[in-house]
């Protein structure tokens, strides 16, 4: 992430456009969601991850739980409901719809008041 | 010449023989935990293999399942025909595993830390069999519980993604706060079968989807 100002007493909230995470590799997204959340921040993404990319963040956010120190993370996107209707050829040609706003943030400070089809209700505590 | 048409249909033979018999096809059963993912393995096992061996332990803590487990070549028959699947008992698969939540399970520290470790690991490797390995998934939910959660939906967009035949099983109709419309709802793009793997209600409908969906 670009430089930021000490933090004060409060929570970051790292707003990610979609363009910069175009040009990143999968692994390189997943590993500025986890660095962000590992320090506190909530970290909210403008265009969301493909499911092979979410189904990489589960995996590697496992590898990194540690008791007393990090129990994983909350994530919250809008109901998929493209990729049902996304086409085979879409898909195969990697165009299924992705971009969903997606929160993330620490299991420990994140909690999901509400969420429907259109809103995402969260209550964010500090650590 | 006859002893040379003999070799060379023998050949054909055992050549039919080696690759006509389709290799089973892997069914991973996910879920979130404690949805009953192995009570329905060991279901399965019992109703459909010659031992009846059971899958794996089931208990009410959660994560009781933290490896992935392989039951092969279970025969189920459907209409005359047979349908041969491997079924794979997986991990709950979740975002996150706080081992204090096994300490209210009266379980020691030590052995809690332990368990959330193998926890986590169990996870990793659902995910993996799930990318590489499997063929068709089970999706096994608790009907009592909100299934419209961020994990059920991004698995079952993950699934979706690689075009694996899935079949979602509403689990625990035996609750008396189970509802199975709230699933249909969640997830209308699937059908939804309804069952109690523990008291083993409506089974012989999901036999009959599995050979429909798998076979």
């Amino acid at each position: 992430m670009a430089e930021v100002k000490e933090p004060r007493d409060g929570v970051q909230i790292d707003l990610i456009s979609g363009q910069r995470m175009a040009g990143l590799t999968g692994m390189e997204k997943i590993r500025i969601i986890l660095d962000g959340v590992r320090e506190g921040n909530i970290v909210i993404l403008e265009e969301g991850l493909s499911p092979d990319e979410e189904s990489r963040l589960i995996e590697v956010t496992m590898t990194e739980i540690s008791p007393d120190e990090f129990n994983g993370i909350e994530i919250e996107t809008y109901p998929r409901s493209e990729t049902a209707d996304a086409s085979f050829l879409d898909r195969l040609m990697g165009k299924e719809s992705t971009n969903k706003l997606t929160v993330i943030g620490p299991a420990n400070q994140i909690e999901t008041l509400h969420k429907d089809e259109t809103l995402i209700q969260t209550l964010v505590s500090r650590r | 010449m006859g002893l040379l048409t003999d070799l060379r249909s023998s050949i054909a033979r055992a050549a039919a023989s080696l690759f006509s018999e389709e290799e089973p096809k892997r069914i991973g059963i996910y879920g979130p935990p404690n949805a009953g993912k192995t009570t329905l393995a060991n279901r399965i096992a019992r109703d459909w293999t010659e031992h009846g061996d059971a899958v794996g332990p089931e208990s009410h803590i959660p994560h009781e399942t933290r490896r992935a487990r392989r039951k092969e070549n279970v025969e189920i028959e459907r209409d005359g025909k047979t349908v041969n699947i491997d079924i794979v008992d997986t991990p709950g698969v979740t975002t996150k595993v706080d081992y204090t939540e096994f300490l209210e399970h009266d379980m020691e520290e030590d052995d809690a830390v332990r368990r959330s470790r193998e926890a986590t690991e169990g996870v990793a490797e659902a995910m993996h069999w799930l990318r590489e390995d499997v063929d068709g998934v089970i999706y096994v939910l608790d009907a009592a519980e909100d299934p419209f959660t961020q994990v059920n939906t991004m698995l079952i967009g993950i699934i979706e993604s690689q075009d694996l035949p899935v079949l979602i099983l509403a689990n625990k109709i035996d609750l008396e706060e189970a509802s199975v419309k709230r699933i249909r709802d969640a997830f209308p793009q699937h059908e939804t079968t309804p069952l109690s793997a523990l008291e083993g209600d409506n089974m012989d409908e999901v036999y009959d989807r599995i050979a429909e969906y798998f076979g």
